[in-house]
């Protein structure tokens, strides 16, 4: 079964992708999306089943060179079958979607085929993502990671006319490689300190290699830091986390399911399924872990301040994802990865909804995407409207503070903010208020996007608004299916993912070492106001919220205009881009220019040709003779030297 | 059939002897029959050549179908083939036929032509299967000839001053590397490189003009050897030759020099430096490693800021390379295996670059990039294949390329950190040259007029990346292929290697009390 819900979306890739011709454009939207719904129902399956050991499923052999010796193979444990459901299930309602959202897509001309190719990417992205959760390797769990990458790349830039989107799919991919360095690199110290790269033989080391040194440059580092921080380093890029995110806001020119699917549900969470999955090694690597949570809180924080002042509606809800993620990574940094697993599941769902409505409204609005020329429009799209007004509810945490009754969101954040304070080292504690500060800031900004969206005076072209209309049927039910994630997924899982059942439902694919380790078990007595304080602050976001954007809608304005630069440090994303461009881009490209031109040009070239042209007057003419064309003469005397050589050693014997 | 390498070796010469003997004339008849002779006699030397690789016994790390016969005076006739070159070998053969199809819209001087190529195949293969010092030394200078005359008649505007960059270069390493081997027959009184392999040269310290050369007579003889080996695959700092090289080379001979020539340089490590020289090696790890480094980074630095397709294809090469020579020194399984890996990966990607570019220089006449954009809205399929193998290039796993990289690099990591975190940014630095690349002629919408009537591929160019595409994709996938081959042969390599090394430290170590 694990290997149909894996070969699915990969057969459908490949009819889709090279067999539309025959099958048709419409038999090519059926195919891949029915195997994708197949993949989907057989992962729910799974995702009932009991994890108390690992499945290990061989393929067929891969790499072996000495003891680097892998196999194609499938790992099937509760963390995997989590991921099975998260990825199938959203990634079959985007192919859905997609159905409607691209039938009429503007940006290609009459007769240009561009939908079979849409959904043969979006299922190769789909088998990708599933070979990343489902490797027993690190090898092949890479091979998933690079995969993604691809289809990340061909999906943001599949508006190939669009020089913005190629310059944004260039750029995630090349980011993301920054990344993949640091991963690449932690795979090759597990391999050096262990001989293996297979997590069945990895994940019995972790205490040993704590115990363990090497030179790594020019310091002596121990061992399971190291590779744990390294790992890590991949994870922020795939991640988007602080100073590797660049790439996710540029994301957002690829098509919006796109959006969706790889760069809110599945792909960017990709790191944080790398931490839990390696936690028997994190467990013993306490300066990474902290690391881990310090980074996760500080993205958190600085995405969330980001969009605040956004205006393209796609961007809000990008910088809303990688805030999000960093959720995810402070839950994981203070050990408890099974919070951070709860919160991908739930952000899965709203956030894969929050996209999907906001594509709706842009459909809706003739592809507008900046929300100061949107209002009022609740009326006009209702069903988008609710699925969007539950995602927003389900995001800012909303819920009844004490008990376990609320949106999902509102289980799945406030566990991870308890965790954070009950870890109780100062990593843990600078997390708390990061994160209990972006959580005002997440209501602010999401409340704000409900605003300026669907409510307030009509603004910008008439015209699109008086033709603004609700999206087909193919679009709005799988906003339904996702709103009932958004709605109960938190209540329902809150037991096995954070509750008493939490060890028993993970099993082994979670490892937890209990001497350092005991947050799961303190996070439930921590004081009331600890437990509460997420709750407030998501009040006092949602407050502010209603007082920018309905009450008195000049205040904005004014606020920016008073505090000109902290506005524009904001709008421009901390100018982070300029900085990278000044500092890595621009540098690269003139070294680049330079060594070719000076280094290989005047000192190499410059070296031989001098040492040809003017040392040796016998080369000068013999370069005459060359530049007059000569070329035989010249053959022809190459010759005669191999055979004056033979001739030499045939005489005095050569083998003798 | 004892004498199969024999004919796999001289077949193709076979075929440019009948070429220039048998075909008269200069008509378009007289060219099509040589084209397809051509042809002809290059696939059949592939399929002879699948025999070998059937006959083939992995588990035996010797010489394999050994062929052995007195030559005129001294010299001795010796081949053989072993896990390390037979590879390079099936690598030629298989090669051959498609650069003979990549040649079909060439009508100057085509008979003469397709006599280069045949003639050069014997040679090339015959580097890799001679056993005997003499006997290589021929074919691995010879080689050079027709490559010489294929750049310097059949190639661009330039193509004189490439040609004779060439020479140069190759020719400082190529009189070092006779007069190392002189003295090697010298010393051991033999040309047989089998029993070359069990001499010991020696590696006390001398003095050379007052200076005292560590590892002594091996050090001179590696260095004698690296000169001609460095030049050849080709290792930063001696590589301008190769860009100007393939810039004015017609396109199948870039196809050849990319896929196959430059491969003997690192043939020519794992065959004489390693084995015959090892505590040179091991004195010089840390050289090559730093080389092999700069190559990487420097390299691809450069290829970010070209302009011309072929030029940045080389460019990029050379940082390829780069992992081959460090994969080599890093000394274990893993690097020798991934070094073997690459150089077969590259030649199978780097090849179908050089023809990518020249599907579209036969149409427009031109390789510079900034003539191109947009292309994927007329060219589908060309799209396809080119992506595929941008990003095999790029080492994305699943396809070949990664393979050798990231085996090179594990490798690299156990030996020297540094090195491998330097030659790790390459991972970075190809995916921006090579998707910019992609992006500047695939991408963007098509405004260019002289573009707009661009065909797709045909199907004989279709036919001719059939078989790129399904060796990138198996070797990606099952690279055991490869690796099953080369493995015992590289670890009896290694333990010759270490034994070497080892016992001379044990010496030392002795004597030291």
């Amino acid at each position: 079964m694990p290997t149909i819900i894996l070969f699915a979306p990969l057969v459908g890739a490949l009819i889709a992708g090279f067999g539309w011709r025959m099958i048709g454009e419409r038999n090519a939207q059926i195919v891949t999306t029915g195997l994708l719904f197949l993949s989907a129902l057989l992962s729910w399956i799974l995702f009932f089943g009991d994890y108390e050991t690992v499945e290990s499923i061989t393929l067929f052999r891969w790499i072996d060179s000495g003891s680097f010796s892998i196999d194609w193979a499938i790992r099937l444990d509760r963390l995997t079958a989590i991921m099975l459901v998260v990825i199938t299930t959203v990634s079959s309602l985007v192919h859905l979607y997609s159905w409607g959202y691209m039938e009429n897509d503007p940006q290609w001309k009459e007769g240009e085929s561009y939908k079979p190719r849409f959904f043969a990417y979006l299922s190769f992205f789909t088998f990708a993502m599933l070979t990343l959760v489902t490797a027993d390797n690190l090898v092949q769990m890479f091979f998933g990671w690079e995969g993604v990458g691809v289809a990340s790349y061909l999906l943001i830039g599949f508006y190939y006319r669009k020089p913005s989107a190629n310059a944004a799919a260039i750029k995630a991919f090349v980011v993301n490689r920054v990344g993949d360095f640091g991963f690449a690199l932690g795979i090759f110290a597990i391999f050096m300190m262990t001989d293996s790269v297979n997590f069945s033989e990895i994940f019995t080391q972790g205490h040993a290699l704590s115990a363990k040194t090497f030179q790594f440059l020019y310091m002596e580092v121990n061992a399971v830091e190291i590779i744990t921080f390294l790992l890590f380093i991949g994870a922020m890029g795939k991640s988007a986390q602080l100073f590797l995110h660049t790439w996710l806001p540029d994301a957002m020119e690829g098509p919006t399911p796109v959006s969706a699917l790889i760069h809110a549900a599945t792909m960017v969470t990709a790191g944080v399924f790398l931490v839990a999955r390696m936690s028997p090694l994190f467990e013993y690597a306490p300066g990474t872990l902290a690391f881990v949570t310090v980074i996760g809180a500080t993205t958190a924080f600085v995405a969330a301040t980001i969009g605040l002042v956004q205006n393209d509606i796609k961007r809000v809800i990008a910088y809303s994802t990688m805030s999000q993620l960093g959720y995810m990574f402070a839950a994981a940094g203070v050990g408890v990865y099974q919070a951070a697993m709860f919160h991908l599941l739930t952000h899965a769902f709203f956030k894969a909804m929050l996209f999907l409505g906001a594509g709706s409204v842009i459909h809706a609005m003739h592809h507008e995407q900046d929300m100061r020329n949107y209002g009022n429009l609740r009326k006009k799209i209702p069903y988008t409207f609710w699925a969007m007004m539950i995602g927003t509810l389900a995001i800012t945490g909303v819920g009844i503070p004490l008990t376990t009754i609320g949106f999902a969101g509102f289980l799945s954040k406030d566990a991870i903010i308890e965790s954070t304070y009950a870890a109780g080292t100062q990593a843990g504690e600078f997390a708390f208020w990061m994160l209990v500060i972006a959580a005002a800031m997440t209501a602010f900004y999401s409340w704000r996007l409900m605003f300026m969206t669907f409510y307030g005076p009509e603004k910008g072209d008439k015209h699109t608004h008086d033709h603004a209309h609700e999206s087909p049927l193919v679009m709005i039910i799988p906003l339904g299916v996702l709103a009932l994630g958004a709605i109960f997924a938190g209540m329902i899982w809150y037991g096995d993912f954070f509750g008493e059942n939490v060890f028993d439902w993970f099993g082994p694919a979670v490892y937890i070492n209990h001497e350092t380790n005991n947050v799961l078990h303190e996070v439930h007595d921590v004081a009331k106001w600890v437990k509460a304080a997420p709750f407030f602050a998501m009040l006092s976001g949602f407050l502010l919220a209603y007082l920018f954007y309905i009450v008195k809608p000049d205040i904005p304005a004014a606020l920016a205009k008073r505090n000109p630069g902290l506005y524009r440090f904001l709008l421009n994303k901390w100018y982070f881009d300029e900085v990278y461009d000044v500092l890595f881009v621009r540098p690269a490209k003139w070294l680049g220019r330079f060594l070719w031109k000076r280094l290989d040009g005047s000192v190499i070239d410059g070296a031989i040709n001098g040492l040809a042209m003017g040392i040796i007057p016998f080369f000068t003419r013999a370069a005459a003779r060359m530049q007059s064309g000569y070329l035989y003469h010249y053959a022809f005397a190459m010759i005669i030297g191999i055979v004056v050589i033979t001739t030499w050693f045939a005489i005095t014997g050569g083998a003798q | 059939m004892n004498n199969l390498l024999s004919i796999v070796t001289f077949l193709p010469m076979f075929g440019a002897v009948v070429l220039m003997f048998f075909l008269r004339g200069d008509d378009e008849m007289a060219v099509r029959n040589a084209k397809l002779l051509a042809m002809f006699t290059t696939l059949a030397t592939f399929v002879a050549s699948l025999i070998i690789l059937i006959k083939f016994d992995p588990s035996n790390t010797g010489f394999q179908m050994v062929e052995e016969a007195k030559w005129l005076g001294g010299l001795n006739y010796k081949l053989g083939v072993d896990g390390i070159s037979i590879l390079f070998v099936m690598l030629t053969t298989f090669f051959m036929p498609i650069v003979i199809g990549s040649t079909w819209a060439v009508d100057h001087r085509v008979k003469e032509y397709m006599i280069a190529f045949l003639l050069l195949e014997t040679l090339m293969i015959g580097v890799f299967v001679a056993l005997d010092l003499v006997l290589f030394y021929v074919f691995f200078e010879a080689g050079l000839i027709p490559m010489f005359l294929i750049i310097g008649i059949w190639g661009g505007k330039d193509r004189i001053y490439a040609a004779f960059k060439f020479f140069l270069y190759t020719l400082l390493g190529s009189l070092l590397m006779l007069l190392a081997m002189i003295y090697m027959w010298y010393d051991a009184g033999t040309t047989d490189i089998v029993r070359l392999l069990d001499h010991q040269f020696a590696s006390d310290t001398i003095s050379v003009l007052g200076f005292g050369v560590v590892g002594g007579v091996q050090t001179l003889l590696w260095l004698a050897f690296f000169a001609s080996f460095a030049v050849k695959l080709p290792m930063w700092p001696f590589h301008t030759w190769l860009p100007d090289a393939h810039v004015q080379a017609p396109t199948a001979g870039s196809i050849v020099l990319a896929a196959i020539l430059i491969k003997m340089g690192g043939y020519g490590f794992l065959r004489f430096s390693l084995p015959m020289f090892p505590i040179a090696s091991d004195l010089m790890q840390n050289f090559v490693f730093f080389l092999s480094v700069a190559a990487i980074i420097l390299t691809s630095l450069i290829a970010l800021a070209q302009e011309d397709m072929k030029k940045l294809i080389a460019y990029s090469s050379v940082a390829h390379m780069g992992f081959v020579t460090m994969g080599i020194f890093a000394f274990n399984q893993q690097g020798l295996d991934g070094g073997i890996f690459q150089m077969i990966s590259h030649g199978i990607v780097a090849g179908a670059l050089f023809m990518i570019v020249g599907v579209i220089y036969d149409r427009m006449h031109t390789r510079e990039i900034a003539a191109f954009g947009g292309l994927a809205i007329r060219m589908p399929k060309y799209a396809l294949i080119f992506m595929l193998f941008t990003m095999a290039n790029v080492g994305l796993p699943g396809l070949s390329g990664f393979v050798g990289e990231f085996l090179t690099l594990a490798a690299l990591f156990k030996v020297n950190t540094w090195a491998a975190f330097g030659a790790t940014t390459g991972v970075i630095l190809s995916a921006a040259y090579a998707l910019w690349l992609y992006r500047r002629v695939m991408f963007g919408d098509l405004v260019k007029e002289s573009l707009k009537g661009i065909k797709d591929m045909d199907l004989r160019e279709k036919l001719l990346f059939a078989p790129l595409v399904v060796l990138t994709l198996l070797l990606g996938l099952y690279p055991a292929v490869v690796l099953d081959i080369t493995g015992p042969s590289v670890e009896a390599l290694l333990q010759n290697f270490n034994n070497a090394v080892g016992v001379v430290e044990t010496v030392a170590e002795v004597t030291s009390h």
